[in-house]
Formats: structure tokens, C-alpha cells, sequence
């Protein structure tokens, strides 16, 4: 059977939903530019967990429950589950920790960088410039032989893991519901005020989740993906997805009324130039050295990719570390420790680029 | 006619840089690619047309799927 979701118009289509879906999930609850943020949801969940104590970002995002989720369902529905894993595992983990620290030092992931694009924020054209430069650096690895090794088939369980750990956030967050005017709910925490107080309906957010998650798996969107082959191949097959996601969250914005152009005043973002494209290079190095963008890593982790579970879990460590040591920036700006972390997050990014070459051909 | 490239168990954009490198070796012929996902599968498929080479047969086997490709 012919995959029309990975077709040219395919990938268009469902770049187009999310985008349409994203401002949407903004004008029914979600913070601004943010109506879906990879990084900004799994860095809610961390706080949500208690994982870090940073009270504003607190929240069982049920978007990331349901892309997971979406996934699974996809791939068993059309036979494409397959549990596999053993690619350099300890490596995707801290490629993981140092995408979420740069992603918090610009505020966003590439599909945030996109949202708040389409939102009239105009400091995410140094983000996006950063994830091309950070892409750029990474597909010079990829030319010069760079690879983290072969996956390997394994128990079908195995594959299980992320799907149920979703499944389990999920049936904790329904037991344990927000109480109005308290920053703990039973075992999660909750947000009394800041980005993570602003979420859509949970029922809203999880069915949009699945829906993402059932069409993406499918149609293999990527946004890290979508640069990458642009520059590496010159093809634009996956580039597609990307502008149609950004265009129609761009008009949706506009028939809403929530296009705001500037650089000032934007919504859970900072101007610092400099470390918006750094910050967005360093996460870009780790996707493109990764595999793929946030969002289809937890894509790949519904369809049995323990590589890819490894590196979602990385990424939630990551958050944690960052709002637990001051590496994420504020509205306010950079802080010197984030600095510093990319600093470091670029020259262990280097180094497992140059190092790591196995010979498959 | 026995040139196989594995790309089982490689990770994006692997199997389509492994079998390009191929395509640019050997110029005309035949390649045997074998890949072990769907997604491998699309994509060495239409790196292959981009390449102006042909996908002639693609068939399923326990691994996933053998891909014959020529020009």
C-alpha cells in the first residue's frame, strides 16, 4: 500500500494541520507561541514530576502523553512497530541533556522557534538561523563519516518502555488532578501562575496529541530532518512539512488575532541575539548528531526506537539540570551558567562528532 | 551484480548517505539495499529517484525489506 502521508503532499498536509493545531491549542489554554514546544512540554513534565522546583514550568503536558501514544497506535496499526535499540544509547542520552539546555537558552524547539515565527516574534529568526548553523556543523560529521553505530533487533517488550511510561503519566495525572490555588495536586505538581498555569483542556490536549502523533509517525516529520536534507542532499521533501507548518499557524494566528510582530515584549522570550542563535545552534548539533528533531524522537519512541526513548529521557534529565543549576534563560535574558553550558554543550557536541565513526559500508 | 549495501540498523540520514556514496561509486548497474524500516525504505527510495537511478523491486523478508535499484 502506497504511504500517501509521505508524499510530497502528505508531509505538506500534516506540517499544515500541526501548524493549524498549534495556534489553536494557543487560543484554548496554551501560553502564547507555545501552542506546541517539544522542549517547553517535556521540561513542564520534569517539573510536573518535581524533577526540578522551578514553580512557573510545572505541568503533565498531555500533548507529549499523546504523541507518544499516537505513535504506538500508528505503528502497530500499520505494522511498523518494531522494538530496537543498542546505537550508542549513554551517548543519545547526553546528545539528549545538552539539545534540551541549548532549546532552554533560546526558550523553545524547532517547532516553538517556527510558532513564535508565526506569532510575529522576531527573535526567532536568530533561532532558526541557529538551528541551520547548528544543523550545518552537524551534517560536516555526517559528510565526514560520523555515525553512532547500527541498532539491533530486540524483545518486542522492550519497545514497550516509553509508550508505558507515557501511559503511566497519564493514569497519574488522572488520579491526581490539579487542586485550584495549590502547587501540588497528590503526586504532581502543578503551576499556580507562569507558563506552566496556561494549558488547554486535558481531554483537548491529549486528543490533539494522538492525532499529531498518529499522522507524524506516518508521514515521518522533522523538522531537524527537513534542514538537514536541504542542506546534505538539496532535497526538500521534508522541508515542505516545515514551511506549511509555520504558514498555516502563521494565517491561523492572524483569523485568532494573535499575531504580534517585535522584537520587544514577546511572550516567554528574551532579545540577547547572540545566545538565541547559540543557543538554538547547540540544540541543533545535538538533533542533527541525534537523528532528529524533539518531536520525532518521541515519535520514533512510540514505534519501538529505545535509541530514541533514551533520548527523550535525556532530554527530560536535561531540563531538570537546567532550571536546577540556572542554565535556562528567562524572559529576562541569558544567565553566565547558561553560558557556560553551552560553552561546554558545544565542545562535548564537537567531540562526539569527531570521534564517533564506525565503519558500516 | 553483487553490490549489496546494508543499512540495517543505521539511524537517519545513514542508509540514504550509504546508498548515494554506492550510486556514486559504481555510476550504472544494479545495488541490492537492505534496510529494516519503513521509514529507511521511503527514503532510500526517493533518494534513489533523485538520483536518477530506478527502484526495480522491493520485497519484504524477516529483516525488512530487500531494495533493488539500477540504472
Amino acid at each position: 500500500m502506497k504511504n500517501f502521508l509521505a508524499t510530497r503532499w502528505g508531509i505538506i498536509a500534516v506540517g499544515g494541520f500541526i501548524g493549524i493545531l498549534a495556534s489553536l491549542l494557543q487560543f484554548w489554554g496554551n501560553p502564547a507561541n507555545m501552542g506546541i514546544c517539544v522542549a517547553c512540554f517535556e521540561r513542564d513534565i520534569a517539573g510536573a514530576l518535581g524533577l526540578h522546583r522551578a514553580a512557573v514550568v510545572q505541568y503533565m503536558r498531555p500533548e507529549i502523553i499523546g504523541f507518544v501514544l499516537g505513535s504506538f497506535t500508528a505503528a502497530y496499526l500499520f505494522k511498523e512497530f518494531r522494538s530496537r535499540l543498542g546505537s550508542a544509547p549513554v551517548v543519545r542520552f547526553i546528545l539528549g541533556v545538552f539539545a534540551m539546555i541549548g532549546a532552554l537558552i533560546f526558550l523553545g524547539c524547532p517547532w516553538r522557534a517556527l510558532l513564535r515565527f508565526a506569532g510575529g516574534d522576531l527573535n526567532a529568526i536568530l533561532g532558526l538561523a541557529g538551528l541551520a548553523f547548528g544543523i550545518w556543523v552537524g551534517t560536516l560529521f555526517l559528510k565526514s563519516g560520523y555515525n553512532l553505530g547500527r541498532t539491533h533487533k530486540t524483545h518486542t517488550a522492550a519497545g514497550w518502555m516509553m509508550p508505558l511510561i507515557m501511559l503511566g503519566f497519564l493514569i497519574i495525572m488522572l488520579f491526581n488532578p490539579p487542586v485550584i490555588g495549590e502547587n501540588q495536586g497528590g503526586l504532581l505538581f502543578y503551576s499556580v501562575e507562569g507558563p506552566g498555569s496556561m494549558y488547554a483542556p486535558l481531554i483537548v490536549s491529549l486528543v490533539v496529541g494522538l492525532l499529531i502523533g498518529f499522522l507524524a509517525q506516518k508521514s515521518r516529520f522533522c523538522t531537524m530532518g527537513a534542514l538537514r536534507d536541504l542542506i546534505l542532499f538539496k532535497q526538500t521533501h521534508l522541508f515542505g512539512g516545515l514551511l506549511a507548518l509555520a504558514v498555516m499557524a502563521f494565517l491561523t494566528n492572524l483569523v485568532l488575532g494573535q499575531f504580534n510582530v517585535g522584537f520587544v515584549g514577546q511572550p516567554v522570550a528574551h532579545n540577547m541575539h547572540f545566545w538565541n542563535f547559540a543557543g538554538m545552534g547547540l540544540a541543533g548539533l545535538a538533533f542533527a548528531l541525534a537523528g532528529g528533531c524533539p518531536g520525532r524522537q518521541l515519535f520514533l519512541s512510540g514505534e519501538g526506537d529505545g535509541d530514541a526513548s533514551v533520548f527523550v529521557i535525556g532530554m527530560i534529565v536535561g531540563a531538570a539540570i537546567a532550571h536546577n543549576f540556572g542554565l535556562a534563560s528567562s524572559p529576562a535574558g541569558v544567565t553566565t551558567a547558561g553560558i557556560g553550558a553551552v560553552i561546554v554543550g558545544v565542545l562535548v557536541c564537537i567531540m562526539i562528532g569527531l570521534t564517533m565513526k564506525e565503519k558500516v559500508a | 551484480m553483487s553490490n549489496v549495501v546494508d543499512a540495517r540498523g543505521l539511524s537517519c540520514p545513514q542508509p540514504v548517505i550509504i546508498t548515494v556514496n554506492e550510486i556514486k561509486k559504481i555510476g550504472q548497474g544494479e545495488i541490492t539495499v537492505l534496510v529494516d524500516t519503513d521509514t529507511a525504505k521511503e527514503n532510500v527510495s526517493r533518494a534513489t529517484n533523485s538520483q536518477g537511478w530506478s527502484v526495480l523491486e522491493i520485497n519484504p523478508d524477516e529483516e525488512g525489506y530487500k531494495i533493488r535499484i539500477g540504472k
